[in-house]
């Protein structure tokens, strides 16, 4: 059993980050992943700033990876932590796949998974989520297939069709999936609207910038869903449709085809629109949530946070949760970018060293902090309009348990 | 087979001095790029198909490719539920998909099958 100060889990933004500022203080860190190559969700990112810069995730990882290894920081990739062992006399064991690691403290960097949102056929192989073929495309280099689908219409979705595009893979449209137990307000034209208008300034599109200018009118929102085009709205070339729906994906050995209908602004199926489209694979895009199930093998409160993404555990600015020596950073303390992931990991990083040494780091502390906040409020993709709210809820909670 | 290798992106660059590595899935030799996993090497020769479903013998293929899902658990050099997502391509290896299996609760199948906690304590024992 190897033994260090502090097992951080997850080697992404936030993982990375911490990481950093720990050794840059002395305190020692394992950092373990279970993908073979550090950078976690953020190695797939590609997409251009309002300022026209690229945010090129496989670049930010090269330069936080370079300050690790300056700092001779272990990473071992290849390795799943699938439990973390509560000590009798304080500390904690992390159980992996490969061996087990002893530490004082934990930091959980885990991110974010994404939501499934099933729809008939949706085993078959070519069928995967918008992620995986943002990993495929970005990161291994492979084309999801010849010709797709979007299936879920929001923030992340249209981030990666765009990815998709730009590595010539040929998108027939963005559509939503259609009603069903699961799909819930992903399948809701009015709902997916009143996301789709947060990432109108990605769109070259007048009819979604006018969206956007009276995004807080729902009711300018309820006329533009009613008389959403016919033939969608184009975003880079590619229709997004907020009032046709997928029923189901066809094929018997693989996708070969989906069948899409219209739909009425509540979503329901308008009778006798069905269309067949010859695709050779499908994304579903349901929204990203917080993997926390870590958190909870450890015994973290939890809290379920709609502007968030899902339940996450209780924490503070700081990254400190209601357990001594846990903390947690990035996206499953709630769903934003990999900067503002980035940003908290810092945070975190500095908190454990105020934590377990000596060294004052009050200032950094809260100069990181400000970063944080700095960031969150910059973030050209936001996922949640309300993401202020969320995090001040659950830092109240956090701090009532921690008085009781 | 038609490749669907990225080899030229217009913000990421050419693919260049990518050392090749040959390994085997189903008994056929393919040849994927270093740091490929299973499923992006065989993504690339136009392999979607990784297992069959245990019970159903329904085809599956990667769904999250980030190791959340399970869907593309396949055996590697022998050993069982490898996720094809995570695991880079090495020389040689030995990579089979998974089949149908006997289901462990039909009575038409293997008597001998463990179905009671008494059978695995007995089993133990022997």
């Amino acid at each position: 059993m190897k033994k260090t100060d502090v097992v951080i889990i997850g080697a992404g933004p936030a993982g990375l980050s911490a990481a950093i500022e720990c050794k840059k203080h002395d305190v020692d860190v394992i950092v373990v992943d279970e993908f073979p190559k550090p950078g976690g969700r953020m190695l797939g990112q590609l997409h251009q700033e309002p300022n026209g810069e690229w945010w090129n995730g496989i670049k930010e990882t090269d330069i936080l990876m370079e300050k690790a290894e300056e700092l001779n920081t272990t990473i071992e990739c290849g390795i799943a932590v699938h439990h973390i062992e509560t000590l009798p006399d304080g500390g904690y064991t992390v159980h992996t796949n490969k061996e087990r690691f002893a530490a004082e403290n934990v930091l959980i960097a885990t991110g974010a998974a994404e939501v499934a949102a099933p729809i008939p056929g949706w085993t078959l192989p070519g069928v995967m989520s918008i992620g995986a073929a943002q990993v495929m495309t970005n990161v291994h280099r492979v084309k999801a297939g010849e010709k797709g689908i979007v299936v879920g219409v929001n923030v992340l979705s249209a981030a990666i069709a765009r990815e998709l595009q730009l590595a010539g893979i040929d998108l027939h449209s963005m559509a939503l999936p259609a009603k069903n137990a699961v799909s819930e307000e992903q399948a809701h034209p009015q709902k997916v609207m009143d996301g789709l208008v947060r990432i109108a300034h990605l769109a070259p599109s007048k009819f979604i910038q006018f969206g956007s200018k009276f995004a807080k009118n729902s009711f300018v929102r309820n006329i533009a869903t009613k008389f959403f085009p016919k033939g969608g709205v184009k975003m880079w070339g590619m229709p997004i449709h907020v009032r046709k729906a997928v029923t189901k994906i066809n094929g018997t050995e693989k996708v070969e085809s989906v069948t899409m209908v219209d739909v009425t602004t509540d979503g329901e199926i308008v009778p006798n629109t069905e269309q067949h489209i010859d695709v050779d694979f499908v994304c579903i895009a349901g929204g990203l949530y917080p993997l926390a199930e870590l958190a909870a093998a450890v015994g973290l409160p939890f809290q379920y946070s709609e502007e968030l993404g899902g339940h996450v555990p209780l924490h503070n600015e700081a990254m400190e949760t209601n357990v001594a020596g846990i903390y947690v950073a990035g996206n499953i303390t709630g769903i934003e970018s990999a900067k503002v992931a980035r940003a908290q990991g810092k945070a975190a990083g500095l908190s454990i060293v105020k934590n377990t040494t000596e060294q004052n780091v009050t200032a950094a502390l809260q100069d990181a902090l400000h970063e944080v906040r700095e960031t969150r409020q910059a973030a050209s993709i936001q996922f949640h309009p309300r993401i202020e709210e969320g995090r001040s809820a659950i830092n109240t909670s956090f701090q009532n348990k921690a008085t009781n | 087979m038609t490749s669907k290798r990225i080899d030229n992106h217009p913000v990421l660059g050419k693919l260049s001095d990518k050392e090749k590595i040959t390994f085997q899935f189903d008994g056929k030799t393919y040849e994927g790029y270093e740091n490929d996993t299973i499923a992006s090497a065989l993504l690339a020769n136009g392999i979607r198909t990784l297992r069959k479903h245990e019970n159903t013998g329904n085809p599956r293929g990667i769904y999250c490719n980030i190791g959340h899902c399970f869907e593309c658990r396949v055996t590697v050099d022998h050993q069982s539920n490898i996720r094809a997502c995570l695991t880079p391509i090495q020389e040689n290896m030995i990579v089979e998909s998974g089949q149908v299996q006997p289901h462990p609760l039909h009575p038409d199948n293997d008597t001998e099958a463990i179905r009671t906690y008494e059978d695995f304590e007995q089993w133990e024992e022997e």
